[in-house]
């Protein structure tokens, strides 16, 4: 039994990491029932979820040996990797099903890029074919 | 330290309770996909919090593969979600 830290310092920063995170993911589940349209719901799930999830792990490495407190730090890379991928497919679902509301962007370089439904119809269908 | 752990259980709790209400109430599949990704990621809280109380490392894997597995279930979730909306 060899613990990254030990005695009542490292009990006490222990104690208000894990506090602090457990606020800040009891703020995110506040946000994610409270805000009205997905995209704002997304911001509430990701950030200070992750943010949490840092925080905890990082007070429960202080108190285990050094190889779990190694691992941990992988769970955390983990999280912080995996949290925008997620949050990027399911904003861009959410774009295509009209999961945003008309008027809540104030830039949309989305719709730049897609071809609109009555663009692609007005054209020849020779040069249709002939895109992506 | 045993109120500490007590107060972050019961923290972690009623924010799992909220996450649990958008998982229910939706209204659209894709706000439930993030409502599940928050009860995952608190289900990783909360083992994080057992590991530390108990100063017992032997769950660390779990922790590790249900960081990663959760994440495989809501890109999923998110892609076929999306399509079925296209051949509505």
């Amino acid at each position: 039994m060899n613990p990254v830290a030990a005695g009542p310092v490292a009990d006490v920063v222990s104690a208000v990491l894990m506090l602090s995170g457990a606020l800040s993911c009891l703020l995110g589940a506040i946000g994610l029932v409270r805000l009205p349209d997905l995209p704002a719901r997304l911001q509430a799930a990701t950030k200070p979820q992750t943010l949490g999830l840092s925080l905890i792990l990082l007070g429960t490495a202080l108190r285990v040996e050094v190889a779990t407190a190694v691992t941990l730090v992988l769970v955390v890379l983990f999280q912080v990797i995996t949290a925008p991928v997620i949050s990027q497919l399911v904003g861009r679902a959410a774009y295509r099903s009209g999961g945003f509301p008309d008027g809540t962007l104030v830039v949309d370089e989305l719709a730049e890029h897609l071809p609109t439904d009555a663009v692609v119809g007005d054209e020849p269908a020779a040069e249709r074919d002939g895109r992506d | 330290m045993g109120a500490v752990f007590a107060v972050v259980l019961v923290t972690v709790g009623v924010a799992a309770a909220l996450a649990l209400y958008r998982l229910l109430r939706g209204p659209s599949t894709l706000d439930r996909v993030v409502a599940l990704d928050v009860v995952v990621v608190l289900t990783l809280v909360a083992a994080g919090v057992y590991v530390a109380y108990y100063r017992d490392g032997s769950n660390i894997p779990l922790l590790a593969a249900v960081a990663l597995v959760g994440f495989v279930g809501s890109t999923a979730a998110a892609r076929l979600a999306v399509r079925r909306e296209w051949h509505r």
